[in-house]
Parts: C-alpha cells; sequence; structure tokens
C-alpha cells in the first residue's frame, strides 16, 4: 500500500488527534484561503462601490483638484483600505484559477510565484502613491 | 500488494466544458472567473492612474486624457460593467453559501439577476455619473 494511505489512516496513523488537527489537511491551511477570499469579498462589495464614486468625482477634473481629493484623508483612507483588500482577494483569486489549470509543476511555481510578485507590486505602487498625494508630496 | 501494471489502451476521461449544453448557471460560473481574472489585470491600471496622479501634472495629463478619450471611456465602461458583475456573482456567492437558493427556479433566477442587474447597475452608475456632472 501507498506511504500516504497508512498516514491517513486514523487506525494506522502514529499521529497525535491534536496533531492531525493542528496540521490543517493535506493544504496545511484548513479553510483559511476560503474564509480570507470572503472575508475581503465582503470588504470589497462596500469598498469597490465607494471607489466608482471616487473615480466618477474624478472624472475630468483638472490636476490641482484630483490631488485635493485623493489627498483628503477620508479619501486616501478609502482607497488604501480598497488597495489593501482588493490585492489580497485577487491573489488568492488568481492562485485558485492557476491550480486550477496549470498542472505542470515548473510551470505552476512560477505562475504562483509571478502572481505573488504582482499582486505585491500593485499594492505597493497603489499605496505608495496615495500616501505621497495624501502627505502632499507631488508638485501641484 | 504487487504493483499493478500501467495499462497500455488510453484511459477513459471524464467529460468537459464542451461536452455539456450551455446553462444559466454554468455560463455565470464561467464569467465570474472570467470577469475576475480581468479586473485581476485591470487593477494595473488603477496601479498606472494612481502613480501618474503622484508623478505630477504632466503625467497625469497623459493618463487622464487617455481615460477621457473615447477608447478610454470605452475601456471605463466596461470596466464598471465587469466590476459589477462580479460584485453580483460574490452576493450570489453569499447567498449559496447562507444555504439557500439551490432550488432550480432560484439558481437560475440568480444567475439571470447576476447579469441582468450588472447591465441595468453599469447604465445607472454611467448615466447618474455623467448628469451630475
Amino acid at each position: 500500500m501507498a506511504k500516504e494511505n497508512i498516514r491517513q489512516n486514523p487506525a494506522v496513523s502514529i499521529r497525535t488527534p491534536r496533531a492531525r488537527v493542528r496540521g490543517l489537511g493535506v493544504s496545511h491551511h484548513g479553510a483559511g484561503h476560503w474564509w480570507l477570499q470572503r472575508l475581503t469579498a465582503v470588504a470589497n462589495v462596500v469598498l469597490m462601490l465607494a471607489f466608482v464614486v471616487i473615480i466618477a468625482r474624478m472624472a475630468g477634473r483638472p490636476y490641482p483638484e484630483a490631488i485635493r481629493l485623493v489627498g483628503s484623508p477620508f479619501v486616501s483612507l478609502v482607497l488604501i483600505l480598497a488597495v489593501l483588500s482588493v490585492t489580497i482577494h485577487m491573489r488568492l483569486g488568481m492562485q485558485v484559477v492557476i491550480e486550477d489549470y496549470v498542472h505542470a509543476p515548473a510551470t505552476k511555481i512560477a505562475a504562483i510565484f509571478a502572481n505573488n510578485f504582482y499582486a505585491v507590486v500593485v499594492a505597493v505602487a497603489c499605496l505608495y502613491a496615495i500616501l505621497r498625494v495624501g502627505f502632499g508630496q507631488p508638485p501641484v | 500488494m504487487a504493483p499493478t501494471a500501467r495499462p497500455t489502451v488510453a484511459q477513459p476521461l471524464s467529460p468537459h466544458l464542451q461536452i455539456y449544453r450551455w446553462t444559466w448557471t454554468m455560463a455565470m460560473s464561467v464569467f465570474h472567473r472570467i470577469t475576475g481574472t480581468a479586473l485581476y489585470g485591470g487593477t494595473a491600471l488603477v496601479a498606472i492612474w494612481l502613480a501618474a496622479l503622484a508623478s505630477g501634472p504632466a503625467a497625469y495629463g497623459w493618463v487622464a486624457g487617455f481615460f477621457g478619450s473615447i477608447f478610454g471611456k470605452l475601456i471605463l465602461f466596461v470596466y464598471t460593467w465587469i466590476l459589477l458583475h462580479h460584485m453580483l456573482g460574490g452576493i450570489r456567492h453569499f447567498v449559496w453559501d447562507a444555504g439557500i437558493g439551490f432550488d432550480k427556479t432560484q439558481r437560475l433566477s440568480l444567475a439571470r439577476l447576476t447579469l441582468i442587474g450588472s447591465t441595468a447597475l453599469t447604465v445607472v452608475v454611467w448615466v447618474v455619473g455623467l448628469l451630475a456632472r
């Protein structure tokens, strides 16, 4: 019999019940991925509706007005929260897509690396820009 | 147990998407994933827009000019629709997560509402947005 079958069979396994619980299953994450995806989805509903309103109010405004709007504490805060929630959500979502469709180990690992890098670059670029505008650094 | 010899004939595979008749729930499920992937790429546009704003009037003028053009407006319109469609698709998943909406008529209505709702909401957002100008 395969080694895995012995390890998964509670009658044969030498792992304690606590170890089995702490292991959180084959993924070692339990339902953490699913839960965080739903948590950020709820946050996104509110934050994206606010984002659409912000974008609609920004459209066609001259530069100084755009800076004043994005630089206002409330709008900055909403945008920062939106960037955090969205980038976490999209990183988790893309990981599921990769795991579903990319099966070759090397390509899959490369894709998951690229997904993480993309999400972090987008998040940091957005946050840096929002903070820079919020703290009054850009030339008006 | 002795290892079994691998069969030399091709194993039968379980049928995939192309063999099934398209249904509303299936189409909306596929579309939820497509819209999610599109939004994933679209986030780069948000980063470019914010980076331009932080860079100064020249960079912002260029980006604002692009999004203000007909092509830019078309991108933003489709972006709005994709965003709202993915949002309503997510809300549909919350309904199912709560353990309700699984009846045949209910799940069909939910799938149709996702498409009708996202289209209607997109039009409302743009009409209100343009009127409030």
